[in-house]
Formats: structure tokens, C-alpha cells, sequence
């Protein structure tokens, strides 16, 4: 449990990091909390030999919320995420799922880019960022260029960001609506068996809006459009819900792992979207 | 007169005897970070050890290249099996009579098996070394089913002892199978069966589990050259028998060897036996003339040092159709990994599975026991628990179940009906046991009228019909368990390890001014023995718990004694404790007849003093005594007051329990909640209700982990898929319940201050009640039994084998 050997380095800018990023190129790094590099560097299943630290680069670190949008810098933690109230009444499903995340002392460390950047289909802030519409900032040698979180994952661990790239930061429209995020785990501290992200906006009775995201149901967050749209169109009713339920279901594919067979995993993933889209509608 | 009757009280306070809630004096150290651990051991020169591990289940080792290792700046040497050979340390005996490899010896057994021993000067050169370390293997078939080891097409796996058929423990009928243990009557007890009007049978797996200390294992060994002495500290449950093992391995001779376990951060059962990594430092020690250290990192702690559990049971019990149990016969087929390294006491190969009759009056029993090998990692140590006592209680608590759903009957009052009687005590048990006290009846009545028993069975019968009509998908669990242990091992006759007798041992001395040190050949692991300790002994010979100072761990001072586990602590050691004690009280008498000027038989103890009889005013005390003791020639007594036992206890002590577990448990999801949990303890006299009421907790929690999700696991291949902590299950506040604690106290008639132990009853009694709350939900729709670990999914597969997700 103790890693390969590796030169550290301390950028204190942007700038600085990308030029240093695209000077090693790929024996190089990026870290920031370091709670999913460092582990998978302990078990010698990454050993790279330089580590770019982001945690000097100052403007990295940021929550703003301006003109109905909201602008989160990469190396935020997710404590820091908890924390922001200005942030919590802007989008308040962003709390309710960093609280969800691991134990506190990981979301010391944990930052928001660095959870989104990781690819790991394990991590709940991808589908949260699907379900948010967000897009990220990425820096690279040849300047800067926006993608949208429900374009990024390729699959575990393969992202759209080209490796000389860092990301910089997150935007994604203030949340109006009902929200929620529901996380079945094992015990705190454990990823996911099954997770949802649901964003409902709601106009008399009916549906206005729907965004529905799934957490390690596949290998990449799984953004449910079909799903979401069948509320709006035919709104929340019981068979509505169950047909919107089904065919979220239809886009998921577990695998078996020591959370359960898929077939279980498919059992639960139902349920705790159900209960995500009720508790959405119910807040909306 | 009631003045001096209240200053006695105030006296007997002052002493923190007995019955105290004394606040622990260890913690003053723990919870500032100032313990002194394996680890926190710093040496001059110190080098570092660390392992090539297998990640081959079995395989043959064809060459190992330790070249590129060697040329590493700041390595010192790889040790391989070839270099261990000429001093015959290749091989090492298990605590069971077998032997296992120190080094892979020409194959590998399991996966992350210690293959070659790399010195470096700091450990993270050595973990760069390890990688370095290239080895070519021949993959062999893997077994990792027990029940295949014997098939024709089953790879054989200890070709060291292919041919041989004795083992330590008796005739073996195939290479992969180890001994066969058989306890009881079979032929009466299958005639029973035979006759019964009632019989359930059912397959009981208690899973392979973990210790999983929060302190992983590790030694600093220390050869110094000059003067030829060999100091190692360890995290050793037992370092007397370390250092004897030791100096029979090594040739050196005991006196040369000093083996200290200093502060130890939990056992459970891990450190009890002898690891690679010990006599591989060691030997790193000798040959290198300087410290080594070897620390184990959470994964190899999790995947190579001793295992827990691993029983299939296989279990048959008889009654009457009113429920008056007739006999039980039970066959065990227990997957022992690569090696035998059980730690069991040498004549019971098994441990004390033989208590699996419970707390219940059966006339009749039969128990067999076979060991098997398998390509896992070696162990079957008592997590938590005397040697194999949770299993005997896991399979005799859902045997009951199962009967009561045959039956028809409520499982309360179906354990009600077969309780051993008051009455009956000393009871000779159909398996060979002799118990020496209980009330059950009492306790059992105590706990079902505390948590309100018919209430929640109504409560349960109404919850079931909800489900039906759709109202909810929770159901509820009542899981009951009343267990019987077998702790404090034990008489010498009966049990010994590696040939060493399972006395304990204490060492007084007190000092001139009053106050006292304490030897013990015992170790504590964070069960607090330095408090409690104390407080035995305070009573005993009236000094303040506050001025008896309590050492243990370091074989050149303490007394010899077995160590720490299986409960043993209080039953032996306290009772060591106390003999000493009234060593010192008779000689400390003599002394105060002297100093009063009376005969020894006009006076007469009280709290911290003697006093004439009838002269109240006239006494003296325990301190005076001492100053006496010391400095005042008397006449026939020598100078000085320390003491000396050691302890052979006559009988092993019997605490039991009463536990009731209140579960909710959500069909779909697997999730389950526990809303109540009431554990009823009795474990004899009382030392200090704190320490227990924090031992029944720390045991709960132990006890849920393993019902509930804690487990080894391995795949077809033979590879560990639960060797992190991210699935190897440790239960954080949050998943923990709220815990209510209960006693009754029926003191051991054979022990000094009839005290029985308390340290593994929650985990033995925890066991059964957590998974008996999870099968009981499910009683309404028919199921009988299902296995732990009752995580998510598996909860979630018996609700869907149940047709219960048929329109969700
Ligand atoms: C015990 C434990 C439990 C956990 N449980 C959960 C959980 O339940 N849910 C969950 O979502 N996560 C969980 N995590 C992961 C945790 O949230 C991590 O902190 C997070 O996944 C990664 O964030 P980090 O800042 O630590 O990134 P790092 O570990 O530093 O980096 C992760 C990856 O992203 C890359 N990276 C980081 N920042 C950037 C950037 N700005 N630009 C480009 N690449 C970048 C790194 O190179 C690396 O490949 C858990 C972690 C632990 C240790």
C-alpha cells in the first residue's frame, strides 16, 4: 500500500499547470483531493511519475452564483459544496448529494472536479452534473473549449477531456423545482449500488420540466432523456411514472459485483428512482 | 454505631473494588494519541521487511528472480524459501499441529501466500523492491469448495503430506482432508431420530469472516550480536507461547529470547497465532545483525493472517410434537484453508464446537467435525469468541428456529421449554461439558417482559397483513437468541497449547508505602485489564484501585501464562489475580496479629484492614501492614509482601445471555433497520459494569457486522473479492444501533470471585439474534432459513424466492 515513486509539482496557475501538463504529457497526473488517484496509486494500478498539484491554484477554488447561473471552480471540496448556502438555495439537490457522498472526512478532500474528472462510474457528482445540464471548462494547450456533461463520459474511466487538458470550472442554470437525490449504499462511505438524480419543475398539476440521472448503473452516469421527457408529457401519475421508470431502466446495464447480481441492482435502481421522482414532485 | 458503619462503606468506595464503574486508566493514553504500538517502535539502524506475495490461488513456483530487487539502491537482502532451508525455518508448526510454509516452498497454497522477504533500509524502498521481485508460476486447479475437495477430479493441495495417513488429529481418508472430530453418542442419537415424532433438519453456514483489528499485525525483532539476545515485540495475544515457539524454532535458548507485546490495538483473535512475518523478521534480524520491522498493510492483514468461521452445518434435531427437544446431531464440514493454523486448544481440533447443545437440557446428542483444505488463506481463529463457541451458538439458535417453524410453535416459548433448569446445575451435558451455574428461565423471562414480547409478536402478526394488502412493503423480525459460552480455558488436563498448559498466572508485590504492582501473563488488547485488574485485587488485599499498578506483556517480567483470548483473561488470570491476593492477605494477617499483639485467629478482615475482634478501635492496616512488612523485624516471617499464583482452573465458567433483536426489512430494496436491540448479560460477578457494558457494545457491533454484511469471500479462481474495507464490512456509528444492556448475576461456583467472563459473549449471543431477526421476518411467507451475511442483495434474493416482488 505505498506508491510508486513520483516527482511532485505545485503550479500557481492555470496557465502554469496547463504548461506543465502538456510539458510531461503522459507520464504526468493532475491531482486534487487525491481521494480516488491516490488509492488506486497505493495499489500500483496508476503509477505516474509526476503529480501535478492543483491545490496552489487559487482560482480553481470557487462558488458563484450570478445571473441564474452558478459557476463552481474544479478544485472545490465537496465539504466546501455543503457548506455554501448561497449555493444550497440556487441548487439545493448539490447538498443533498455531496452529503451523500462518502464520510466527512473524504469530503474534506474530495474536490467537485476532481469526482467529475475521475470517470469512475462509481462517482455520484456525473450523474448530478447530467441531471444539472452542466458544462465543463477545459484548459488545454490550445485554449479553452466547453463540453457538456451529458456529452463527457465515453466510458469507466474514458472521458472527453484529451489528457493534456484540466478542468477549470463547472456551470450549470440555478434549479427552480423540486429536486432529489436518493442513494442506496451498503453503509456510509460506500459507492452506490444504486442512485438517482431527478429535477422536476412543476406548473398546476403538470410537469413543466424533468431531468433524471442514474449513479454506477453502467459504465458511464446514465442521462434518462426518454424518461424525463414521458413526465413531462404525461405527467405523475402512477402509470406515468412506472412507464418513465421502465424505460430509464431500459437504458441502464449493471454488472455484478460484490453490491449484487445485476438482477438485483436492476430491482433496486427502480425503486429508488421512484422514490427520487416522488420526493422531487413532492418538493416541487 | 452507624458512623463507623458508613465509614466502612466510604472505605470500601475508596478502594474501587469490585462492582466499580471505575473509568478506565488506559484511556487517558488512547484518546490522546500517546499509545505505544508495534509500529510507534523506533530502533537505531532499524531495517524494513515487507512480502512478495501470491496472486495465484494455487500454483507452482518455477523460479524466482530476485536480482533486479538486489541492484535497488538501499535493498539489503530477499529472503526466499531456499535461504530459510539450512536453518530449517522454510516450514513453521501451527498452533493445530500441522506445519505451514514460512516461504512458498516449491507452490502456493492461497492467494497473497508470502513468497520471498524483502530488507531494505526504509519501507518504501522495500515496496519499490517488492515489485522488482519477478516470479514465474505454474497455475494450478483451484479448490475452493470444500464439499469438492474429495471428488476424483480434486487437485490435490499439501503434497508435503499427500501420503500421510495420521494427522495430528487422527486418521485422514484423502490428501485434502485434515482430521474428522467426533463427539456424543451417534448410534443413540440417530436412533432418536429415528423414533422422533418431530425432526427439522437444515444446512447452517456460518461464512468465512475477519477479525480485522483497527491494528494490523506486525514485529520489530532485535538480534543483538554481542550478547546474543533476541528482543522481539509483537502483536501477540499470547508472548509467553511466542517465546517459547520461538526458542523452539530458533535454537535460541529461552532465556536469550525477551518477547514484549506492547500497546495492542485490538485482536479478536488475529494475533493469537504465529505469522511468517514474525519469523521472518527474526531471521532478517540474525542475519542482517540490525532491527527489522515488518508491518502488514490492511489488505494483507485482511487476506493472509488467520480468518474466522468457515463452518458448513449440517444440523438434525428431534422433539416431541410438544416441543420437548430429544437430541440433535450435527456434521460440520469446516473449510480450513491451505494449513491448519486453528487456534484450538491441542485435544480439541474443533474447539468447543461440542457446546452446540446450547442452553437446553438434551438428552442426546452427536457432533462431527471434519477439517478440509482448501486454496485459502489459513486460520479459523476465534473472532470474538471461545474456540469455535459462535458457531456451536449460530447453529444451536437456528436449529431452534427451524424447529419452532415445524412445530408450529413460538421459538420463546419453545427455548423456555428446554432451558436447563436451575436446578440442574452442575449439569453434565450429552456432549461432555460440565456447566456450572445459570438461571435461564429467569433472564429469558426477564428479557421477553423488558422488550414487551407479546406486544411486538401482535405487532408483527399485524405488519404481516399490511404487506399482504399493500400497505407496506416492511416487514418485521423478532430475533431471540439465549446463549450458553464455554470460556476460560482452561484446566490443564484438558487444554494446552502446542503442549503448553492453559494455566494464567499473576505476580503481586507491594511496596512498602501501600501501594502495588500486579504481573500478569496475560495481555490486553483494549479490553482494560489494567482497570479491572486492579479492581480484583483492591478488593482482595484493600489498597485503592488507584494504587495498584498493572503490567503485562513483557515475558521478562511477567509471570508465564497463555495470554489473552477465548475469554480466558478473567476466568483464569482474574482468578490467578485473587489467589495472589489472599497470598498476601494471609501472610499481611500473620503480620497484623504480630503488630496488635494478639493471636492470628482475633482478628478478622474488613474492607482494608484487620481488626480485633471485638475491639473495633483496635486494627491495622493494609498499609500499615506493608510498612511493616518491610521494615520491622518479625519474628518467623520473612521480610517483604509478594505473592505469587498460578491458577489451574478446575472447570471452565459458563456465562449466558439473553438478546432480543427488533428488525425492519424492507422486501425491495434488502435494506434492513434495527429498532431495538436488548442484550441481557450474565457473566458472574460483576467486576466493573462500565468495562462490560462497553465490551457488550463493541461485541454488538461485531456481532452486526458479521450477520449483516462482514465477509471473506473468494471466487471460482481462489481470488479474495472483499480485501478492501470498501466491502469488507466495519460498521461506522451510523450504521450502529442503539444498544440496551440488562443483567443477572449467577456467579461461577468454582471461581475465586465467581466471575465467568464477558468479552465474546455479545459477539457468540449478537450472532444468532441479528440473523435469527432476519429469518423471523420472513416466517409468514415460509421461509425456514437463509444464510449470512443478510446484506442487501442477499435479503433482496429470499424476498424474491419468496415470490414477494411479484407485482412491485
Ligand atoms: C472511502 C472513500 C469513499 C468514497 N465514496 C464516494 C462516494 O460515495 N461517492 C463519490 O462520488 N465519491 C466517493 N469517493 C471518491 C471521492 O469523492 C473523491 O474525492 C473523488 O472521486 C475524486 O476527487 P478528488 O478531488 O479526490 O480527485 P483526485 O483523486 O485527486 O483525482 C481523481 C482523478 O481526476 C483527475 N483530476 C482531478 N482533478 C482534475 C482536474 N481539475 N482536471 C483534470 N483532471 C482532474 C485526476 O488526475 C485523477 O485521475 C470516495 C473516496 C473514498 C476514499
Amino acid at each position: 500500500m505505498i506508491t510508486g515513486n513520483f516527482e511532485y509539482h505545485q503550479p500557481g496557475s492555470i496557465p502554469e499547470a496547463v504548461a506543465l501538463l502538456s510539458k510531461l504529457g503522459d507520464d504526468a497526473r493532475v491531482i486534487a483531493g487525491g481521494h480516488s488517484l491516490i488509492p488506486t496509486m497505493k495499489l500500483r494500478l496508476a503509477m505516474p511519475e509526476h503529480l501535478i498539484d492543483l491545490q496552489a491554484v487559487k482560482e480553481l477554488k470557487k462558488i458563484s452564483v450570478s445571473g441564474g447561473e452558478i459557476c463552481i471552480g474544479a478544485m472545490t471540496t465537496q465539504a466546501e459544496l455543503i457548506a455554501s448556502d448561497e449555493l444550497h438555495k440556487a441548487a439545493p439537490i448539490v447538498r443533498e448529494t455531496s452529503l451523500q457522498i462518502a464520510d466527512p472526512q473524504v469530503r474534506y478532500m474530495g474536490t467537485i472536479g476532481g469526482n467529475v474528472a475521475n470517470g469512475d462510474p462509481g462517482n455520484d457528482m456525473p450523474a448530478l452534473m447530467q441531471c444539472l445540464n452542466a458544462n465543463f471548462t477545459l484548459s488545454g494547450p490550445d485554449g479553452e473549449r466547453t463540453v457538456n456533461a451529458r456529452e463527457f463520459y465515453e466510458a469507466a474511466y474514458f472521458t472527453a477531456r484529451d489528457d493534456l487538458e484540466i478542468l477549470t470550472e463547472i456551470r450549470f442554470p440555478t434549479c427552480t423545482g423540486g429536486y432529489a437525490y436518493e442513494k442506496q449504499k451498503r453503509k456510509i462511505g460506500d459507492y452506490a449500488t444504486a442512485a438517482a438524480a431527478v429535477l422536476l419543475t412543476k406548473s398546476g398539476d403538470s410537469c413543466e420540466s424533468a431531468s433524471i440521472a442514474l449513479t454506477n448503473l453502467a459504465d458511464t452516469p446514465v442521462y434518462c432523456e426518454e424518461a424525463s421527457q414521458q413526465l413531462v408529457s404525461n405527467g405523475l401519475g402512477d402509470d406515468s411514472v412506472k412507464s418513465a421508470v421502465a424505460s430509464a431502466m431500459g437504458q441502464i446495464d449493471p454488472v455484478d459485483d460484490n453490491r449484487g447480481p445485476a438482477e438485483f441492482k436492476r430491482h433496486a435502481a427502480a425503486i429508488i428512482l421512484r422514490k427520487a421522482i416522488q420526493q422531487a414532485w413532492a418538493r416541487a | 454505631m452507624s458512623a463507623t458503619a458508613e465509614s466502612v462503606q466510604e472505605r470500601r468506595a475508596a478502594l474501587k473494588g469490585l462492582g466499580t464503574s471505575r473509568k478506565r486508566v488506559e484511556d487517558a493514553r488512547f484518546t490522546q494519541g500517546k499509545g505505544n504500538y508495534v509500529d510507534d517502535i523506533k530502533l537505531p539502524d532499524m531495517l524494513f521487511g515487507d512480502f512478495v506475495r501470491s496472486q495465484h490461488a494455487h500454483a507452482r513456483v518455477k523460479s524466482i528472480d530476485t536480482s533486479a530487487a538486489m541492484e535497488l539502491p538501499g535493498v539489503i537482502a530477499v529472503l526466499t524459501a531456499k535461504d530459510l532451508e539450512p536453518l530449517n525455518l522454510h516450514w513453521m508448526p501451527t498452533l493445530a499441529g500441522d506445519k505451514q510454509m514460512v516461504l512458498a516452498d516449491g507452490k502456493v497454497l492461497f492467494q497473497g501466500q508470502e513468497i520471498a522477504f524483502v530488507i531494505a533500509e526504509d519501507r518504501y524502498i522495500a515496496a519499490d523492491a517488492v515489485d522488482l521481485v519477478k516470479v514465474e508460476f505454474e497455475e494450478l486447479p483451484v479448490l475452493v469448495d470444500p464439499f469438492k475437495a474429495e471428488l476424483p477430479d480434486a487437485p490435490i493441495l499439501r503434497e508435503d503430506i499427500a501420503d500421510e495417513k495420521e494427522g495430528a488429529h487422527g486418521a485422514r481418508r484423502h490428501p485434502n482432508h485434515i482430521f474428522t472430530w467426533e463427539q456424543g453418542d451417534k448410534a443413540a442419537t440417530e436412533s432418536v431420530l429415528s423414533e422422533a415424532d418431530v425432526v427439522a433438519e437444515e444446512m447452517v453456514y456460518y461464512h468465512r469472516t475477519h477479525p480485522c483489528p483497527m491494528e494490523t499485525c506486525g514485529s520489530v525483532a532485535s538480534m543483538d550480536k554481542v550478547n546474543g539476545k533476541l528482543t522481539l515485540w509483537g502483536t501477540f495475544q499470547a508472548p509467553h507461547v511466542v517465546r517459547t515457539v520461538a526458542s523452539l524454532l530458533s535454537g535460541i535458548a529461552e532465556h536469550n529470547i525477551r518477547v514484549v507485546s506492547p500497546d495492542i490495538g485490538g485482536g479478536f483473535g488475529n494475533k493469537v497465532g504465529v505469522y511468517p512475518g514474525y519469523v521472518c523478521s527474526i531471521v532478517a534480524s540474525i542475519v542482517t545483525g540490525k532491527p527489522v520491522k515488518w508491518v502488514e498493510d490492511r489488505m494483507e492483514n485482511l487476506s493472509a493472517t488467520a480468518f474466522a468461521r468457515d463452518y458448513w452445518m449440517q444440523g438434525k434435531i428431534a422433539a416431541t410434537k410438544d416441543g420437548k427437544i430429544t437430541g440433535l446431531w450435527c456434521h460440520t464440514t469446516a473449510d480450513h484453508g491451505a494449513f491448519d493454523a486453528c487456534a484450538d486448544p491441542t485435544k480439541y481440533p474443533a474447539g468447543f464446537m461440542s457446546i452446540c447443545t446450547g442452553s437446553y437440557d438434551i438428552p442426546t446428542a452427536y457432533l462431527a467435525v471434519d477439517g478440509i483444505y482448501t486454496n485459502k488463506a489459513p486460520g479459523g481463529v476465534a473472532y470474538r469468541c471461545s474456540f469455535r463457541v459462535t458457531e456451536a451458538a449460530y447453529f444451536i439458535e437456528r436449529m431452534i428456529e427451524v424447529l419452532a417453524i415445524k412445530l408450529n410453535m413460538d421459538a420463546a416459548e419453545l427455548r423456555a421449554k428446554n432451558f436447563i433448569r436451575k436446578d440442574q446445575f452442575p449439569y453434565q451435558s450429552a456432549l461432555g461439558w460440565e456447566y456450572d451455574s445459570g438461571d435461564y428461565h429467569t433472564a429469558w423471562e426477564k428479557a421477553l417482559e423488558s422488550v414487551g414480547y407479546s406486544k411486538l409478536r401482535e405487532e408483527q402478526a399485524q405488519r404481516v397483513e399490511d404487506f399482504k394488502a399493500g400497505k407496506t412493503r416492511k416487514l418485521m423480525g423478532i430475533g431471540l437468541c439465549h446463549f450458553t459460552e464455554i470460556v476460560g480455558a482452561g484446566p490443564v488436563k484438558n487444554c494446552d497449547i502446542l503442549g503448553m498448559g492453559m494455566f494464567d498466572s499473576c505476580e503481586i508485590r507491594i511496596h512498602p508505602t501501600g501501594s502495588a504492582l500486579a504481573r500478569l501473563g496475560t495481555i490486553s488488547q483494549g479490553q482494560g485489564h489494567a482497570t479491572t485488574f486492579a479492581q480484583i485485587l483492591a478488593t482482595e488485599i484493600g489498597i485503592s484501585a488507584d494504587d495498584i499498578t498493572i503490567e503485562e506483556g513483557d515475558t521478562d517480567t511477567a509471570p508465564y501464562g497463555l495470554g489473552t483470548y477465548g475469554s480466558r483473561s478473567t476466568p483464569v488470570a482474574g482468578a490467578a489475580t485473587a489467589m495472589a491476593g489472599r497470598k498476601i492477605r494471609a501472610k499481611a494477617q500473620m503480620i497484623a496479629a504480630y503488630l496488635l499483639e494478639v493471636h492470628d485467629n482475633d482478628i478478622e478482615w474488613e474492607v482494608d484492614r484487620f481488626v480485633v475482634k471485638g475491639a473495633p478501635e483496635k486494627f491495622k492496616t493494609m498499609k500499615e501492614i506493608a510498612y511493616a512488612s518491610y521494615n520491622q523485624a518479625i519474628p518467623g516471617v520473612e521480610p517483604g509482601l509478594e505473592a505469587v499464583s498460578y491458577y489451574d482452573p478446575p472447570n471452565m465458567t459458563y456465562p449466558f445471555g439473553a438478546y432480543v433483536c427488533v428488525m425492519d426489512v424492507d422486501v425491495d430494496t434488502g435494506v434492513s433497520d434495527i429498532r431495538q436491540f436488548y442484550a441481557l448479560d450474565d457473566c458472574g460477578t460483576r467486576i466493573n459494569p462500565m468495562i462490560i457494558e462497553g465490551q457488550v457494545h463493541g461485541g454488538l457491533t461485531e456481532a452486526l457486522a458479521i450477520a449483516l454484511g462482514q465477509e471473506i469471500a473468494y471466487d471460482e479462481l481462489g481470488n479474495i473479492k472483499t480485501g478492501t474495507l470498501m466491502d469488507f464490512f466495519i460498521p461506522t456509528s451510523w450504521e450502529t444501533p442503539n444498544y440496551e444492556t440488562d443483567f443477572t448475576e449467577t456467579p461461577s461456583p468454582h471461581h475465586p470471585i465467581g466471575a465467568k467472563g464477558v468479552g465474546e459473549s455479545p459477539n457468540v449471543g449478537g450472532v444468532p439474534a441479528f440473523s435469527n431477526a432476519i429469518n423471523d421476518a420472513f416466517r409468514a411467507f415460509g421461509l425456514t432459513h437463509t444464510h449470512m451475511p443478510h446484506d442487501h442483495w442477499r435479503i433482496w434474493k429470499t424476498a424474491n424466492e419468496l415470490g414477494l416482488h411479484a407485482d412491485s
